[in-house]
């Protein structure tokens, strides 16, 4: 399996390295990871959908027990059929999607490779930190997908809006993931699985779990990101944005709920967000006149219909949660494709200005309307097949609170998916289109077979499956099994006799069918409906409304903390460095030694006292510089007198070179200072002035009282005895600075030539005036607002 | 003071101190120079070594810098500052590394002991060239400043503050 990934990730960095050399048949290559995978799947299947989890572990990091474990059981294989099996027929639809001067097409590709890998490893992952690290792997690649044309600011805002939601989302997950680990002593999925923790941390855990999941899975309040994320190539849409990425979230609650559903307030969590999804979903959906955003929204409704199913920690409804997965990704796949195949030929999504197709668009009319029936839940699909089971899981085995509420939800939103579906197909076959637009599609170019041929592949695999479930029985089964060890799901039929869940199958068919022919009423009480609550934010308002919020306390911070004034902020530094020490070094001081060993001690003392005071009270910059060059002299002189020539020839040139350097920077400030408005009074900085002189005394006699205090034989005798016999010289100082302390040494040489560069960078931004500015955080929000407005994201 | 030479180039200052200043500087810049040889390679026994040489180098530059302005300071050295400081950061770093391929840890040093005809008996450790990368880093350093803030050119900033305070050429040598 860590093969598989290593495979991904570097087709993905090779094919964004070939760049242009590639064209179009970047995709051909890219193909080339999911068939591996689904190769190497294959060679697996027998034993996984026997129970036999295949398993691998590698030590990442050993002292803080991160592995990466992979583990691959019947659930995972599910997943892997969408990652892969989808991901092999989005590369070939690519193939006809996009032309070869495309801007930005291998990074697509190739990026589109490392997506895939990332939710590879979401779905191996049995390890909490290797998830959440997979997880946000396919945040960064989808908002970097997103926002591959560059060049549309429309994109660049929708993929910033996609991954601060998903990102924000993802640092709670993260937090949520370390209680539960911590709780459990344990990271590994699987042992968590076995032996679940519980308390109250937990239950708080779960709901953080459970919102970075929300976030990831578009569910509400997080849903705005997923239709803003349309603005996508269709491909990426298709795959990332309904069939794969989206459903991590839901993929996360799965595994999950199984041992956590019955713990704190996880179903009533669960299935108030999803059940509220659902409906909200499928309203918007039904008033969208995008073709692709009255998908997005639909797969909104669908993602929130999965939480109900695998939320409820039931294997029976569970099980229905694993068909409509697979049953979603056919038939949501197949109408991706289809919306940009009529985009492609005729140059707009807009139901209003497509009709009149010529008979060579048939066969897509015909894929559009076997997977929207399938949508809808009409016999004999693979939807249908979806829905009834999860109608008789919910009437069946839901016997828990609420019950009831949920089912009502699921037939109201099943009505409206019913009644979107119709006007996906009356939108393919040009009901909706108005003599005033200019009708496009009639001059617009066939599909090549090539460019239909995976759509019609997934829908076929729709009407097979939905005339014979028998075919999944296996599957199903073992991977509900993989999620409920111990459990017996029932077989799948098409045909399961006369019972509640027909009836109510019949129900949904009858309601949508009436919804779909009062279509202009049902519009205008929605357009009433959508007046009546006006006053409330929109998702993306709210939105928008963090981002401003967010920067405008990061502007007010910024302009309290960073106020511009070098005195305050070396006051500050000051203040930190020596007081926050000081009150530890004060403790050990005890006694103090002699002072004054030599009359020399003294003068050199006084001169440096009276230079330092000098340097403070003098007005000339310059005469300033001097006067700390002489302190700085004068300090040579007292390392003369202690017995350290080296020390002050160091000190010696050191000040000689930075009196001159001092010269050559004042030159261009005022001779003088000219105290107009001292930004910090003059008690004040006498005052931390004698703080920190102070701090420094404490801290050079508690330095050398500690060195006394330390047992055994004392550092510098070592290095004084060592020096000639290890160090081969006799000038023990130059001996620890090459040898016993010769790393330091190769630091301090790295920071001399990292401060020469920003010095010299610092004198030349000086000289550079009328740069172009970096964009201002505000600009791209304000982009954000302009989106907003124009994206048709209504309420 | 009135500064009657301001927008004058001050190669060509006529100023009766200069004239001392110049020659000495012309006895003392290679004097220098040799005594900071001498502290580089006497360093591993005696007071010196790489960071007091390349300093002393640095402070016979600035005497160049007080006669001929950033011009002779820039002509004094063919090599632009960078690379002698990544020259320097390379001998220094090799110096550090290369133990590692003979097994033994990193900055462990060897020597070497040989007669020369002038020197005499001569030992030679490895610390040297580590002390001579370091004293090359450190020159590359000084070379740089002079480079970024010793240029008379208007374009800098500050150039163009009020006149009496914009005392710009060799304010100091004249207080």
């Amino acid at each position: 399996m860590f093969v598989i990934l290593v495979i991904h990730l570097v087709l993905g960095i090779g094919i964004i390295g070939a760049g242009r050399l590639l064209g179009r048949m970047a995709f051909l290559v890219a193909a080339v990871a999911p068939l591996v995978t689904v190769a190497w799947a294959l060679t697996q299947t027998g034993a996984v959908l026997d129970g036999e989890p295949v398993s691998e572990s590698y030590t990442w990091v050993a002292g803080l027990d991160l592995n990466i474990d992979l583990r691959f059981d019947a659930f995972s294989l599910v997943m892997v059929t969408l990652v892969s099996g989808i991901g092999l027929l989005i590369c070939l639809y690519s193939l006809g999607y996009f032309t070869s001067d495309e801007p930005g097409l291998a990074r697509l590709a190739g990026v589109l490779t490392l997506f895939a890998g990332a939710m590879l490893g979401v779905v191996f992952a049995d390890h909490l930190i290797a998830l959440f690290i997979f997880w946000e792997l396919t945040s960064v690649t989808s908002y970097l997908l997103i926002g591959n044309d560059d060049k549309n600011p429309r994109a660049r805002a929708a993929a910033l809006q996609a991954i601060f939601i998903t990102g924000a989302g993802g640092l709670v997950l993260l937090a949520g993931l370390i209680m539960i680990g911590q709780t459990a002593g344990t990271y590994q999925i699987s042992a968590l699985l076995a032996d679940p923790p519980s308390g109250t941390v937990v239950n708080v855990a779960l709901i953080l779990v459970l919102i970075g999941a929300f976030t990831k899975s578009a569910q509400a309040p997080f849903s705005s990101w997923l239709p803003a994320a349309m603005v996508a190539p269709t491909p990426v849409s298709a795959y990332l944005h309904s069939a794969t990425m989206v459903k991590a979230g839901v993929y996360l609650v799965a595994r999950l709920a199984p041992v956590f559903a019955m713990q704190g307030n996880w179903r009533l969590v669960v299935l108030s967000v999803g059940a509220i999804t659902m409906v909200i979903g499928g309203l918007r959906a039904l008033r969208q006149n995008d073709l692709k955003l009255l998908l997005a929204y639909g797969t909104v409704s669908q993602l929130g219909f999965m939480m109900l199913l695998f939320g409820a920690g039931e294997y029976h409804i569970a099980e229905a949660g694993v068909v409509l997965i697979l049953a979603h990704a056919a038939f949501k796949a197949a109408l991706f494709m289809v919306v940009g195949i009529v985009d492609h030929g005729t140059g707009t999504r807009d139901i209003r200005s497509l009709h009149g197709f010529d008979k060579s668009w048939r066969p897509v009319q015909i894929v559009a309307l076997i997977s929207a029936a399938s949508m809808a839940g009409i016999p004999p699909l693979f939807g249908f097949v979806g829905k009834e089971k999860a109608l008789d899981g919910y009437l069946e085995h839901g016997d828990f609170v609420g019950t009831t509420v949920l089912l009502v939800a699921i037939v109201v939103a099943s009505m409206l998916t019913f009644a979107y579906s119709a006007r996906f197909v009356l939108g393919m076959f040009g009901v909706f289109g108005s003599p005033d637009r200019d009708v496009i599609s009639r001059s617009a170019q066939t599909p090549s077979a090539s460019f239909l041929a995976p759509a019609g592949l997934l829908a076929v695999a729709t009407v097979v499956f939905g005339l014979a479930p028998g075919l999944l029985n296996r599957l199903v089964e073992a991977a509900t099994v993989a999620l409920y060890p111990g459990s017996h799901p029932k077989a799948l039929h098409l045909w399961a006799g006369f019972n509640e869940a027909l009836l109510l199958s019949a129900v949904v068919i009858a309601g949508g069918v009436v919804l779909t022919l009062l279509r202009t009423q049902v519009a205008l009480a929605q357009r009433r409906g959508s007046e009546a609550i006006r006053f409330l934010p929109t998702a993306d308002q709210s939105v928008l409304g963090i981002l401003r919020a967010i920067s405008a306390t990061a502007r007010r911070v910024t302009a309290t903390v960073q106020n511009g004034s070098l005195p305050i902020y070396i006051a500050i530094i000051l203040l930190t460095l020596t007081m926050v020490p000081l009150t530890g070094f004060a403790r050990d001081l005890d006694e103090f030694p002699q002072f004054i060993e030599t009359p020399a001690h003294a003068a050199f003392v006084a001169l440096i006292i009276a230079a330092a005071l000098g340097a403070s009270i003098v007005r000339h910059r310059i005469a300033a510089a001097l006067m700390l060059g002489a302190v700085g002299y004068s300090m040579a002189g007292l390392y003369v007198t202690q017995g350290a020539p080296d020390l002050a020839l160091t000190q010696f040139s050191i000040e000689t070179l930075s009196t001159v350097l001092f010269v050559l920077v004042l030159r261009f400030l005022p001779r003088s200072w000219r105290h107009h408005a001292p930004a910090i009074a003059a008690p004040m900085r006498i005052a931390v002035s004698a703080a920190v002189g102070v701090a420094i005394f404490v801290f050079a006699l508690s330095a050398s009282g500690a060195r006394s205090q330390v047992s055994g034989p004392q550092m510098s005798d070592v290095m004084v005895e060592n020096s000639l016999p290890k160090g081969k010289g006799h000038n023990v100082v130059n001996v620890i600075l090459v040898d016993f302390r010769g790393w330091d040494t190769l630091g301090e040489v790295t920071v001399l030539l990292v401060a020469a560069a920003g010095a010299v960078s610092l004198a030349r931004a000086g000289r550079r005036r009328n740069d172009t500015e970096a964009p201002v955080f505000e600009e791209i929000v304000d982009d954000e607002a302009d989106t907003s407005q124009t994206s048709a994201v209504s309420r | 003071m009135t500064d009657s030479t301001r927008d004058e180039p001050d190669v060509q200052r006529a100023d009766p101190r200069m004239l001392i200043l110049d020659t000495s500087i012309k006895v003392l810049f290679p004097s220098i120079l040799v005594l900071a040889v001498y502290f580089l390679f006497a360093g591993h026994n005696r007071p010196g070594g790489g960071f007091v040489g390349g300093l002393m180098v640095g402070a016979a530059l600035a005497l160049r810098y007080v006669s001929g302005g950033a011009e002779a300071v820039r002509t004094t050295f063919r090599l632009p500052a960078h690379v002698l400081l990544g020259t320097g950061l390379f001998i220094a770093a090799a110096t550090a590394f290369v133990p590692l391929l003979f097994g033994e840890s990193i900055l462990e040093h060897g020597d070497i002991e040989f007669d020369l005809p002038v020197f005499h008996h001569v030992k030679v450790t490895s610390a040297l060239p580590f002390d001579v990368g370091v004293a090359i880093v450190v020159i590359g350093l000084i070379l740089m400043a002079f480079a970024a803030f010793g240029d008379e050119r208007s374009d800098q900033p500050g150039a163009e503050d009020d006149g009496s305070d914009n005392q710009r050429a060799k304010l100091w040598v004249r207080r």
